[in-house]
């Protein structure tokens, strides 16, 4: 079980329930647990989106997408079922927020798809978990098994006439699933192997259905959002970016942890204050701001407000809010060689681009910090990164790519350090070279 | 081909909540593999029977999710993350530890059949580096010390 922090900047939405005992549903009522739902019974659908529309509340998965606007797009009237799609297969780099929703305020997320269903009209939800998170799947399907106790899911909810099921399902260790819409293939039974685009889920979904997809995130804000309205939740954040956000802090900080902040944040403030501050009298060197697909930034370019607008303008992105923190002893290229080994081993090999661009790159980057680069590698580097970006089916080359051209570009003297069979200077003994 | 009865009562209930049999696979292959160590030819085949697939797609799905094995692993299969968080708080020299101690590579099984090991992608546990899963279970914050700590327990555990 993952430990708990706070910080009295915090302020506590979606983490108002944790540590709280809110895994059982009885308890979960007390803390005005299914309320949002049963008032959301009594709105009309349009009305539900409206009120999302106004929260400012955008994709918690990294995106940044309106919410709310996701939602208008299912079509009113569809021959084929509709269906609600919640997204736990967390596995950004940098990123554990998900877990501890699930963790501690199951039936949050279990309500947040309710209301969704309610909103688009649909009568299925799924709430898919990645494998890893196996004791997660424990607490959900025992969430789940109690709200049908209760009355509050299955055949007349609330006694409203409205039927509507949810069931969990759970992955088997796929990043790539985590996209949306590999994750429709994985619920289908298939390999996680994106689908083009458009049509978009919300018309064409799951088994050919209408679908919303939302982070876990999204959907545990969206019952705050309704009991506490739309005006309320945007005014927590910041112009366009409604509401708090979950931020993993991570990598060289005293106080790493999960911490509930308002949107527009200051990130100098979150990781010298919130953070603790670099230890051991080390100073910072870069910052990873959104799980490891985001671009790097310099120390110099931290006095940013963590939102989705202000972080894009900065030359980087918000993502999924895992902002992990490099102190001045971390070699840069070992840092962009990890992040490619993890594109590489997550990607699906689906199109040319991703699958042969991220092996090419980890190839390149092993044999270069291992000291046998040579100078033209490191344009090659930056050059087949710039290749894959724009050029795939779902945004896994964009993932690898972004974060490798920025090593580039704003490193390049310490990817040269590495140059002449020179030692990594970061590493007390060269490592062999590997390819 | 026998699973548990908690296994037949979960995949019965779970063809319900699907329009197609297909739908189940995935998390079906994982709690079979839980309960017989590997997803050997007998289980494969008798997987693609129940949800009317080819033993040709059940592979392909396998081959696709990095939890699903066709080998069995040891009775505690070690995880260790040395992702980009794990990493700078020390998950590569806790992965070359846990090889030392335990005498294996990545992927290998210790010939007591008690330990395997491996290294992971992300697992969600960056604020809590650097950490590691044995079979389900979370251990964060490790130390060599504490990784030696873990690794005993689960020693005693496996050998009573």
């Amino acid at each position: 079980m993952a430990s708990l922090v706070s910080h009295p900047d915090e302020v506590r939405v979606i983490s108002k329930r944790f540590g709280q005992g809110a895994t059982d549903i009885d308890r979960y009522l007390q803390l005005d647990g299914y309320k949002a739902v049963q008032k959301a019974l009594a709105m009309k659908p349009d009305d539900l989106i409206n009120e999302v529309k106004n929260s400012g509340l955008r994709g918690r998965g990294g995106a940044g997408f309106s919410a709310g606007m996701k939602w208008s797009f299912v079509p009113k009237q569809s021959a084929k079922p509709k269906y609600v799609l919640c997204n736990g297969d967390e596995s950004e780099p940098g990123t554990c927020k998900d877990r501890l929703i699930f963790e501690h305020d199951p039936h949050s997320i279990i309500e947040g798809v309710m209301i969704a269903s309610l909103a688009v009209g649909a009568h299925t939800g799924y709430i898919y978990i990645r494998g890893e998170y196996r004791y997660l799947s424990v607490i959900m399907q025992k969430a789940i098994k109690d709200a049908y106790a209760k009355g509050f899911l299955g055949k007349n909810i609330f006694g409203s006439g409205y039927d509507l099921d949810i069931h969990w399902h759970g992955g088997a260790g796929a990043y790539e699933v985590g996209e949306e819409s590999a994750l429709m293939e994985s619920l289908e039974g298939k390999r996680g192997i994106p689908r083009i685009r458009p049509p978009f889920p919300a018309v064409v979904g799951l088994w050919g259905g209408p679908t919303v997809i939302n982070n876990a995130e999204t959907l545990a804000a969206v019952p705050h959002i309704i009991l506490g309205g739309g005006d309320w939740y945007a005014k927590l954040g910041s112009p366009r970016n409604g509401g708090t956000r979950l931020f993993c802090l991570a990598g060289h900080l005293n106080q790493p942890g999960v911490y509930e902040l308002p949107m527009g944040y200051n990130l100098k403030k979150m990781i010298y204050e919130v953070g603790g501050g670099i230890p051991n009298g080390r100073s910072l060197k870069a910052v990873v701001p959104g799980g490891s697909s985001t671009p790097v930034l310099l120390p110099e370019e931290i006095d940013v407000a963590m939102d989705f607008d202000s972080v894009a303008k900065a030359g980087s992105m918000l993502g999924s809010g895992g902002v992990t923190v490099l102190d001045d002893t971390t070699c840069i290229v070992k840092f962009a060689l990890r992040t490619m080994k993890f594109y590489q081993h997550e990607s699906c090999g689906w199109c040319i681009p991703c699958r042969e661009g991220t092996d090419w790159l980890k190839k390149t980057l092993t044999r270069f910090h291992a000291g046998a680069g040579v100078k033209k590698d490191i344009d090659n580097i930056y050059y087949l990164a710039e290749n894959m970006l724009g050029k795939t089916f779902c945004p896994l080359g964009d993932a690898a790519a972004m974060p490798t051209m920025a090593f580039v570009k704003k490193f390049r003297k310490e990817f040269e350090d590495h140059l002449d069979g020179k030692p990594c200077p970061f590493e007390k003994v060269a490592e062999p070279a590997l390819v | 081909m026998k699973f548990s009865e908690e296994f037949e009562a979960r995949f019965t209930e779970m063809l319900t909540h699907y329009p197609t049999r297909r739908s189940a696979l995935v998390p079906t292959l994982l709690y079979a593999q839980d309960e017989t160590g590997a997803l050997t030819d007998e289980v494969i085949a008798e997987l693609a029977r129940r949800l009317e697939l080819t033993e040709l797609e059940v592979r392909n799905v396998i081959s696709y999710y990095s939890m699903l094995t066709t080998k069995p692993r040891g009775k505690y299969n070690v995880q260790v993350c040395t992702n980009i968080a794990c990493m700078l708080r020390g998950g590569e020299e806790l992965l070359d530890h846990c090889k030392k101690k335990l005498g294996i590579g990545h992927k290998g099984t210790t010939q007591d059949g008690l330990f395997s090991l491996e290294e992971v992608e992300c697992i969600g546990a960056c604020s809590w580096a650097p950490a590691i899963q044995v079979n389900y279970d979370y251990h964060e914050n490790l130390t060599n010390a504490k990784m030696d700590q873990i690794l005993d327990e689960y020693k005693k555990k496996g050998t009573q």
